[in-house]
Parts: C-alpha cells; structure tokens; sequence
C-alpha cells in the first residue's frame, strides 16, 4: 500500500505494474539550482491531450506505462482515458477506444496491452493519481530519484477528486509512427563544433537500446568535430528537453524529461518541442532521420 | 567582457560570458533578484547562463532581458576586477558570513597519496591547499545537491582517475580538474578522493533539500583523526 489517504475518492489497485510504469506530471521545473532537473511526462503533448479529454488540469499526475502491461482494478468508479503510444486495453475483457474518455466501474479490471506503434502509453485518470508531491511535482525523476518510485504488482494508488467535466468524446489525434520517424531540429548554440550540420541531418540514424527517459541514442555513422575543436573540453553547461548533444563517440543523443542538469559534451542542435514528443515514443531499433528548419527567433 | 546571447531552441537561450563570476553576477540579476515573466529556469554552467522559457512566445521579451542584464553588468564599476577574483557584488574583506558554509572533512581519501603525486605536494600541504581557500559554488549537475566548487587553490588541479570508481560513498570529498565536489549520495565517479565529511548534502526534509547553491561559498575545516 503507498496510499493511506483514507479521504481518497477512488483507489487503483494495480494487479501487475507492467515493465515500467511511472507516476508522472509536468514535472518540476525550475530548480536549477538545487541540481534538480524537471522531469514529467516524456511525451507532454500526449500527457497535455488526456488532461483535456477529462476536462481538468495538467497539474493532475497520469500513469506513463512504457510497453504496455499494466492491469488496475479499480475501487470507485473512475474515468480514465489513453493517449500516447495505441496498445490494445480492455476493460473487463471489452475493448475500450484510444484517445477518448470511457468508465471503468468499482471493481473492474483495466488491462493496456503491448502498444502497436510507439513506447509510452498515458493512462490519464479524472481527479489525477494522487501520490504525495515532492519538490512542487508527483513525477519520478528516474535519474536522480526523486518523486515516486516506480509501480510495483499489489501497490494501491488514491485518485485525487476530480475537477471538470469531461467534454470531449473523442480526439482525432495522429498515434506515433511505427516506421521511420523524420524529427525537426535548429542548430544548437554548439552547432559550430560539428565539422558539418548537414552530416547530422544526412545520416540514417538508428534508435540505440539504450535510450530511456533520460535521452535516445542514436546509432549509426560516427560524426567528426570540426577542426580546431577535435580533443577540445567544453565547460559545462545547461541542458533542455531536445538538446542533441555530441559525446565523444561521435552518436548523437537527443536528451529527454530526465535529462542532467548540466552537461560537458556541444549540443549541436536543439529538437522542436513537437519532435521531443516524438522521440520520447521511440522504441529501440526504430529508423531517424533528423530535418534541419529554420529558427523561428 | 566579451558576451554572446546564442539561440537553443523555440524555448530557450544560453549567454555566454568571460568567467564564472559574471555567470553568477547574471543569475542574481535575472533570476535571484528577480524574475522576468515567462522564465521557468535559470542554469548556471562554467561560462553560461542557460535560461528556460515557458513558452516559445516569451523567449524575445527573455532575450532582450538577457541584453539589458549584460549592458548592466558591463557598466557595474570594478566589474574586472571582481571577474577576476570571482567575488561577484562584495569584496573579500565584508562578505557576509551567511554565505559561506563550513564543510568538515576527514582528509582519509583513498586517492590522497596519488593527488599529493600529482601537485608534487606533500599530503599535509595538499590538505593545507583545500582547507587555505573559500570556494565558490559555481553551478549545479550531476545529481540533487552536488555543487561545482571553484576559486580553490590551483595547484590542486588534477586530472580525473583514469578509470571512474563503479561506487563512491555518499559524503567523498573529490578532486577534478580545477573543481572540488562532494557527492550527495553513493553513486559510480571518476573524481580523485581526497577525504570525506559526515554533513548531509542532500535532505528532501530541508528548505532547501541542497545545502550548497550558486553563489555560496565553501570554507573546508580538517577534522583530526582522533576525533
């Protein structure tokens, strides 16, 4: 049990966690200086759309559910709604839609099956999934380890008591790709240690295993600096969802919710906010391209 | 001073100045002091103030905060000379003495001898070096609560271990390049360790959960061994 709230409005009681399934929000930014970096939801364009299915504000945490494989019992009637990575759920066994809000009645069961394109499926719930707020957010920040832990099988969540309306029947959202994804990209402010931007935007680039929320790396045809930086040591500094950074193997990394505070190695380009999203529903494998646009400032 | 405002994405800049100093200059001037409307974070680095919008809308209004913040801080009298000894707006001899944070450390590190080796100091003057200095927190990263500690002694500069530790205690003192940093918590790194304090870096039941922040300085005090 991690809820002890006995005023709860409802309770989830989560009958398998899945591989990993996270409580997360719009996370905590702002705390720079304390080394803390702001975590939430990886895709906030999926997590912001579940919000206004249930007609209530993002300030209102969901369950990230990465490759699927969550089942909740519900105690309390509760509405809920997916958005994000499309994975076949069922609610006692009937299948329920993607991107519009449905019922699930005291005592059934919600089952998310594995996402047919994409990686990470929102679990939007009316009233919010409410876990105690550490520093300002009820997001797990799986790099520093703050906010909570991630779901566990026989963990019973409280359900916050909802605010709104649910207006929407449904939305006419695109789901993630499952084929190549093309990601909109500006230089960065480091774009001059790349010997050439293009090489960044002409590579076929592969999503490496071991991307997560931290960032995606990418596989493919190492890059080479420019003269005059090769060996060089950047001081370091500040990073932001989207930053695409150059390690010292030449792989990109294009950095997500979790990402450090700061880091040591030129982001060269900076991700669109919409293509942040997008390559937070990357899985392993999945073929990249990256589009340089114009810089709209 | 020599400053540029670089683009980095629909919702952020980064300024770029001479020194550390002036970094922590602007994080007063745009963030402690106060904040313009649609700033969500301020990210202190070495040579750069990352600043963080809330919307791609605000990021013009923020830019020409950034360029008002260096006019003013290009015309603060003595502004060189403070760049240089890394004191932002007071001078060594009246600064207030909230700011500094007196760390105790037991200079046990199991890389004590190796950096004596390297400084081509002895083991009691590398602890003399540490303890002679106030450092300054520069910027934040790494984990909750680990500072950057600059402005020590330069003969303490020493390259990072070769090969990074797989564990480091919670508490470790360490040396890396011309920075000192203690880690928050037990966690893999590559710093060359000095010695360790008891005191708690990081504490979520604290406000603030971080002891050292941007602008604080570090006075080490060595415990003896028989304490």
């Amino acid at each position: 049990m991690r809820a002890g709230d006995h005023a709860a409005y409802a309770r989830l009681e989560v009958v398998a966690a899945g591989p990993l399934t996270l409580v997360e929000d719009l996370g905590r930014p702002g705390l720079a200086a304390l080394g803390v970096g702001p975590s939430g939801a990886a895709d906030r364009g999926s997590f912001a759309l579940g919000a206004r299915l249930l007609g209530q504000p993002t300030d209102r945490a969901a369950l990230e559910v990465h490759h699927g494989g969550l089942t909740l019992r519900a105690h309390g009637s509760v509405t809920m709604t997916l958005t994000g990575a499309p994975a076949p759920t069922t609610v006692d066994g009937t299948a329920v839609g993607y991107a519009a809000p449905f019922l699930v009645r005291d005592g059934s069961v919600l089952q998310v099956g594995r996402p047919t394109s994409g990686l990470r499926t929102y679990v939007s719930v009316r009233g919010g999934i409410d876990v105690p707020v550490v520093l300002g957010s009820r997001s797990y920040d799986t790099l520093s380890g703050i906010g909570p832990r991630p779901l566990e099988d026989g963990d019973v969540l409280a359900v916050g008591q909802p605010l709104g309306e649910p207006i929407v029947d449904v939305a006419p959202v695109a789901p993630p790709a499952s084929g190549l994804v093309t990601l909109e990209l500006t230089r960065g402010p480091r774009g001059d240690w790349l010997a050439d931007l293009t090489a960044l935007t002409d590579t076929p680039w592969q999503v490496d295993a071991r991307s997560d929320r931290v960032g995606v790396r990418l596989d493919g045809a190492a890059l080479t600096r420019a003269a005059g930086f090769e060996g060089l040591e950047l001081p370091s500094e500040g990073l932001v969802q989207g930053a695409v950074q150059l390690p010292a193997d030449g792989r990109p990394v294009l950095f997500l919710a979790d990402h450090p505070v700061t880091g040591g190695y030129p982001v060269v380009a900076v991700l669109s906010s919409r293509s942040v999203d997008a390559a937070a529903q990357l899985v392993a494998g999945q073929a990249v391209r990256l589009r340089q646009v114009s810089s709209r400032s | 001073m020599t400053s540029r405002v670089l683009a980095y994405g629909e919702q952020a800049v980064i300024v770029e100045v001479d020194s550390l100093a002036e970094v922590l200059a602007l994080h007063r001037l745009l963030w402690v002091h106060e904040r313009a409307p649609g700033l969500v974070d301020a990210v202190t680095g070495a040579r750069t103030l990352l600043l963080v919008c809330d919307a791609p809308s605000a990021l013009a209004g923020i830019r020409s905060r950034a360029h008002a913040a260096l006019r003013e801080l290009a015309a603060m009298p003595g502004h060189a000379e403070r760049a240089d000894h890394a004191s932002g707006d007071r001078s060594p001899d009246n600064e207030s003495p909230e700011d500094v944070v007196e760390v105790e450390v037991r200079y046990d590190g199991p890389d004590l001898a190796e950096v004596a080796a390297l400084t081509g100091l002895t083991v009691d003057e590398v602890v003399g070096a540490h303890t002679g200095r106030l450092w300054q927190v520069g910027f934040a990263g790494f984990a909750p609560g680990f500072a950057y500690l600059v402005d020590g002694d330069p003969r303490l500069a020493v390259p990072r271990r070769a090969t990074p530790r797989t564990s480091v205690p919670a508490g470790a003192v360490g040396l890396a390049g011309a920075f000192s940093g203690i880690y928050p918590r037990a966690s893999p790194g590559g710093w060359q360790l000095i010695g360790h304090t008891d005191m708690a870096l990081w504490d979520l039941d604290r406000d603030p959960p971080a002891l050292l922040q941007p602008g604080l300085r570090v006075r080490f005090v060595a415990l003896e061994d028989h304490q």
